[in-house]
């Protein structure tokens, strides 16, 4: 990843056009409100990010890809988009900086938008809320002030309907990682909590006219049958699956809670020195037989307190198992529906 | 070969540029041909063609209409094939193919979702939340059903005659509804609402929880 983050760096740098029309579209972005409002991709970025997955991805491995287009207003439109080679460990000469200058310079000749506003990534059951997006696309916001990242699930579309969201790094998550600085303090100062780390930005789909005439083509050349996977009832095999990712990262948070435990005794029980109380007695004695009082020295010299534990971490486990419930009462919602339906016929048939 | 009154110029460098830099994602993939916008074939196609037919073994060249004429946007595809007298002369003549289209599932769900924006004033559209698209994928079936409906009628009152395969049909679609003793059936549905229901009560539980924890946390 730290090779991907020079690249943005450098991308952001080298081609200043860039820069330009993030200016340009600025405006208002520089008041603390978020600067994108409203994501709009063209149907060739939804089809593109299908056909990547489908044709690279495989189990638990995450696909990702480069997104093209420009800033209108307070709206993000992404026109195009490129696929990125996989991490292979063993192809150590690979270059990905200078792939992504070989391919932005490549669809400049071709006139198609050659400018970075974002990238892709797709998720295992939503699990997406990890260091590494964070590191992401936090290089991704800081040279580029609109960018988004997009979230592609496979397998909730896969059960009937397009999963595709945007995020963004709230305004205070983009300060506190600025400073790099991730202890209990900092944070608190900050007052984020778990919802407030990545905001989700609406998407909606436009197509230009021309795509509309190739829709209707299609549509009266292949007669696809729908299949209806969107009211099959069996898909409680993806709840289970849900509900087991869940309950993993419940585990790592009470973990988490334990070891924030343990440390909060042991600075406690520090400052309760008997020490302390020892050197204060002492003095005391000293003084009233006449003789000047001991320094009192530092405990931290004596002691060394014990290491906060980063809190980065555990707030990055709380919004996955944020998402997760949302992802599940979505999905009950869908499925209680579905039920009632089905009621419905039955009692009509009795 | 007739020389071509204008030249055409075909970027190779940048061709094999872009081949290259798509073999680093999908390292599996050939060139099978190459595609063109425009009505017909010219004399242009043919030298590119020979082009391709030494990157691939008997490319395909494929044209999509973007001009609209005939008011459709014709997408035809063509292999080359040489013909004229052996031993003398021979010429180049494009081929058609039958052109069809298939689709994987997700790829079709992606369509079925870009179509809609045909449907809309300024060609836009939202992604709307899970229990909405249950309501739109119903509202579908609904549509299908009030077809199949009207058919039905027209045949009984005699407007439409009687087609034996339809009706076969018809009818394996009548039965497919399950018979399941009502019994049975209400304790089935009970237990997935109940399911459905701790799940939903769990799921509000966890996030309380950590919301209390950060609560906690931040004292």
């Amino acid at each position: 990843m730290a090779s991907r983050k020079e690249g943005t760096g450098s991308t952001a740098t080298s081609s200043s056009s860039t820069a330009g029309a993030a200016g340009k579209g600025k405006g208002k972005g520089g008041s603390g409100d978020s600067a994108v409002k409203q994501v709009q991709i063209d149907g060739l970025v939804v089809l593109k990010i299908i056909k990547h997955y489908q044709e690279e991805g495989q189990g638990t491995e995450v696909v990702q890809g480069v997104l093209l287009g420009l800033v209108v207003e307070d709206r993000l439109e992404i026109t195009n988009c490129f696929p990125f080679p996989q991490h292979t460990e063993d192809d150590a000469d690979f270059d990905e900086v200078q792939y992504q200058m070989e391919m932005m310079r490549s669809l400049r000749h071709v006139n198609i938008d050659h400018l970075h506003v974002g990238w892709y990534q797709s998720t295992y059951y939503g699990s997406f809320v990890t260091r590494a997006l964070l590191d992401s696309q936090f290089s991704y916001q800081h040279a580029i002030e609109e960018s988004v990242v997009l979230i592609y699930d496979p397998i909730k579309t896969a059960q009937g309907s397009l999963s595709l969201k945007a995020y963004r790094l709230t305004p205070k998550l983009m300060e506190v990682c600025k400073e790099k600085d991730f202890s209990p303090e900092a944070l608190k100062k900050a007052n984020i909590t778990f919802e407030y780390m990545f905001e989700e930005v609406p998407i909606v789909i436009k197509n230009s006219h021309l795509i509309n005439v190739l829709m209707w083509e299609l549509e009266k050349k292949s007669a696809v049958a729908d299949k209806h996977e969107l009211l099959s009832l069996a898909s409680s095999n993806h709840l289970g699956k849900n509900l087991q990712l869940l309950m993993d990262r419940v585990d790592e948070m009470s973990q988490d809670i334990v070891k924030y435990n343990t440390y909060m005794r042991n600075t406690s029980k520090q400052q309760q020195q008997k020490h302390q109380q020892r050197r204060q007695q002492e003095n005391m004695q000293r003084q009233s037989r006449g003789e000047p009082p001991l320094p009192e020295e530092d405990l931290s010299k004596l002691f060394k307190p014990p290491q906060p534990p980063a809190r980065m971490d555990s707030l990055l486990i709380a919004g996955q198992i944020n998402t997760y419930c949302q992802n599940i009462k979505e999905f009950t919602a869908q499925n209680l529906g579905k039920l009632f339906m089905a009621q419905a016929l039955q009692e009509y048939n009795n | 070969m007739a020389t071509p009154a204008v030249p055409v110029a075909v970027d190779m460098e940048f061709a094999k540029n872009m081949y290259e830099l798509h073999k680093k994602v999908s390292p599996n993939e050939l060139i099978l041909g190459w595609y063109a916008t425009g009505h017909d074939i010219t004399e242009h196609s043919v030298l590119i063609h020979e082009y391709y037919s030494r990157e691939a073994p008997n490319p395909i060249h494929l044209t999509v209409d973007t001009s609209l004429q005939n008011g459709r946007m014709s997408i035809k595809a063509y292999v080359s094939t040489l013909m004229g007298v052996p031993g003398r002369t021979m010429g180049v003549m494009f081929t058609p193919l039958t052109v069809k289209y298939a689709y994987y599932d997700t790829e079709r769900i992606g369509v079925d979702l870009i179509m809609k924006t045909c449907f809309s004033p300024n060609r836009v559209i939202g992604l709307s939340s899970d229990l909405q698209q249950v309501g739109g994928a119903s509202a579908r079936i609904q549509d299908a059903l009030s077809t199949v409906l009207q058919y039905a009628e027209d045949v009984l009152s005699g407007k439409v005659s009687a087609d034996n395969t339809v009706g076969r049909f018809l009818m394996s679609l009548v039965n497919q509804v399950p018979k399941i003793v009502p019994d049975d059936f209400e304790t089935m549905l009970n237990s997935n609402i109940n399911d459905l229901l701790m799940v939903t009560y769990l799921a509000n539980l966890t996030q309380s929880q950590i919301a209390l924890n950060e609560k906690l946390v931040n004292l």
